[in-house]
């Protein structure tokens, strides 16, 4: 038992289990949003993961701002037929990335150089017009990238984001790894936050700061070390069931006609952003 | 560091996916020659442990939290190549499914963080742990070196390629179409945070999980550590004194050496500015050296009366290393040098032993 300093409501261990718990309630939300009826979720995961990727492709590559705005307009009319709320898709991305990325650009206003359109009051720093355009490309680029990327996250089961990899010639042997990883991830994450829970349960009050750096170092020894001995575990049962080193995956997607319009669809906006936006 | 989509221009993207492809390449292929048919499990679950230790807070002095990136620890395990894979793994997976970091970006973020990060944390720690044993305390220095200046470059990297997108990309008015700020400003911003908070977090959770691997589990960290020595090994031959301590050796010769050399400083002409002691203002031959060094400005008739009553306070037994019972200066200066050497050894020898008695340890020489 450890006694007590100072108490912090937020330290390492609260810090450590809240990111934990956080990461499962994305992950929970993610598998209810994607076993709804929605319109991304009836397309074809390799044509959605396709097309979106071609529409975050064009948001990065357009030079205009209301081209940006017209993918991010396509992006919320998504979300809605997806029955994906915009309260979710607004705590998920749009503040966040907001207050991150908003922050940064912050400073462009004043330190890119360009014609002044006005001055701070009361500091009297200038502003410029390509300060204040190269802030907005910023916080509309990520946004709208975000936008898309979590609407694909929350409308595709993750095995199926998996399997539309190989539409991208991904090996298959990376995208079985990349699979197995994220099963284990939960799985180390369901170890590490017991390790966590029951040293807390032990604790009074808070502990000092080269205690909780032993501690945190000492936790992640635990599960290098229990990792380690899972991988060869893993590695047997595999063998067990008659694995010689080769990797298949079964593709049992069909498309369907919407599936091509749709694609379609996502190709002519990308283009037209990309041309108009040029 | 994860970098977002839309803060670099495709084509930078493009660039960097196709530098990280090689690497991918060559570190898959001998990551399958290493582990042949392990590589599915170790790898997957490996991964799995980089995306965890990304998500663990470290607690940091001030009393701040930082999160590590655990390039240090996962080089220091698995070798260079395996790391890259795992890391870049746990990367994919938070881009793909968690929205952390671009999908564009993909390929920036695994060149920063796991390929730059893993080569540079396993040959620093390579260069600095030696042949060290697998149980010694240099292996932690060595982790957390390695833990801090990997993280580091890879902020570099970061920087820099935040940095050059104003200068090549703009739109027709001027204004940066991704990331707005040029390298003096990306530069610093990055660095002073790496350099700080983020840098700590990496070297105390690097040098942190090797300790407790050394109680514990020493056999994970024979991957990155071939030569090295087993720990009664490195006794028996300290004791003799050879093995990892033997390049303590020639830095033995180098200052005796340097001890027999000490005569030639007779030979410097002219004196060392400001090294004047009051005496020096009286004599006519030291007053015309004074105004040499000083481009021939007259120095005071008088010593300036501050520096006669502070000379006053303490007289050097060995005055201009001669002591006063030598009457050749060249053997003053060889006794002046032993003297200085000696007094250096035997007050890092005091210390080192009333360290080891706080800590409740005997003390040994090296």
């Amino acid at each position: 038992m450890q006694l007590a300093r100072a108490a912090n409501p937020m330290n390492f261990l609260e810090k450590t289990l809240a990111g934990f718990f956080r990461l499962v309630e994305h992950a929970l939300d993610a598998e209810d949003i994607a076993k709804t009826r929605g319109f991304l979720q009836c397309l074809d995961p390799r044509i959605k993961f396709v097309g979106i990727a071609g529409l975050v492709v064009a948001t990065a590559m357009v030079h205009k701002l209301w081209t940006i705005g017209m993918i991010f307009a396509v992006a919320l009319a998504l979300g809605a037929a997806s029955r994906v709320s915009p309260l979710l898709l607004g705590k998920r991305v749009w503040v966040p990335v907001l207050l991150f990325t908003g922050v940064i650009a912050l400073p462009a206003p004043f330190v890119t150089p360009g014609r002044v359109v006005c001055h701070l009051p009361g500091l009297g720093w200038p502003l410029t017009a390509q300060g204040l355009m190269s802030a907005s490309y910023l916080v509309a680029r990520v946004e709208t990238a975000a936008t898309l990327t979590v609407l694909l996250i929350l409308s595709t089961p993750w095995i199926h984001v998996l399997k539309a990899l190989r539409v991208l010639h991904v090996p298959a042997l990376v995208v079985v790894i990349i699979g197995m990883a994220y099963r284990y991830i939960f799985l180390l994450l369901d170890n590490a936050r017991d390790m966590l829970e029951s040293r807390r349960s032990r604790m009074v009050g808070e502990m000092a700061g080269a205690d909780y750096r032993r501690l945190a170092a000492a936790s992640v020894g635990v599960l290098l070390s229990r990792t380690v001995h899972l991988g060869g575990e893993v590695y047997s049962a595999m063998l067990a069931r008659g694995f010689e080193g080769e990797v298949y995956l079964l593709d049992d997607f069909r498309t369907r006609a919407l599936d091509w319009i749709m694609l379609g669809f996502f190709a002519a906006l990308a283009a037209a952003a990309i041309y108009y936006g040029k | 560091m994860h970098i977002p989509d839309g803060y670099l221009s495709p084509s930078t993207c493009a660039v960097l996916y196709g530098a990280a492809a090689p690497f991918w390449y060559t570190a898959l292929r001998r990551t399958k020659a290493a582990l042949m048919t392990r590589v599915v499990p170790l790898l997957a679950v490996m991964a799995a442990l980089s995306f965890i230790i990304m998500m663990f807070n470290v607690p940091l002095p001030g009393g701040t939290t930082g999160h590590a990136v655990g390039m240090g620890i996962s080089s220091i395990i698995l070798g260079p190549w395996a790391s890259i894979l795992a890391i870049s793994i746990a990367l994919a997976i938070q881009a793909l499914f968690f929205g952390d970091g671009g999908i564009t970006t993909l390929g920036a973020n695994c060149f920063n963080m796991a390929i730059v990060g893993s080569l540079a944390a396993y040959v620093i720690y390579r260069l600095a742990s030696g042949r060290a044993a697998l149980t010694s305390s240099r292996r932690v220095m060595a982790a957390a070196l390695a833990g801090y200046i990997a993280i580091n470059v890879s902020a570099l990297c970061a920087a820099v390629e935040f940095g050059i997108q104003p200068v090549f990309f703009k739109d027709p008015t001027g204004a940066p179409l991704y990331a707005p700020y040029p390298l003096r400003i990306t530069l610093p911003a990055m660095m002073i945070g790496h350099l700080t908070f983020a840098g700590l977090a990496e070297l105390v959770l690097t040098a942190g999980v090797v300790a407790y691997l050394q109680r514990t589990n020493p056999a994970l960290l024979k991957v990155s550590a071939p030569g090295a020595i087993i720990a009664e090994e490195e006794e028996r031959e300290a004791a003799a004194g050879t093995g990892a301590w033997r390049p303590v050796r020639p830095l033995w010769a180098a200052l005796a050496l340097l001890l027999v050399l000490t005569p030639l400083g007779i030979l410097a002409a002219g004196t060392a500015w400001g090294e004047w002691s009051a005496r020096d203002f009286s004599s006519p031959q030291q007053r015309e050296k004074i105004a040499e060094a000083s481009r021939h400005f007259a120095p005071p008739v008088q010593a300036p009366s501050g520096l006669r009553r502070l000379a006053a306070i303490w007289t050097a037994p060995f005055p201009q290393y001669a002591p006063t019972f030598v009457r050749r200066p060249a053997v003053g200066y060889v006794l002046s040098a032993m003297f200085g050497v000696g007094a250096v050894i035997f007050v890092s020898l005091l210390a080192g032993a009333l360290a080891a008695r706080a800590r409740g340890k005997p003390y040994e020489l090296s």
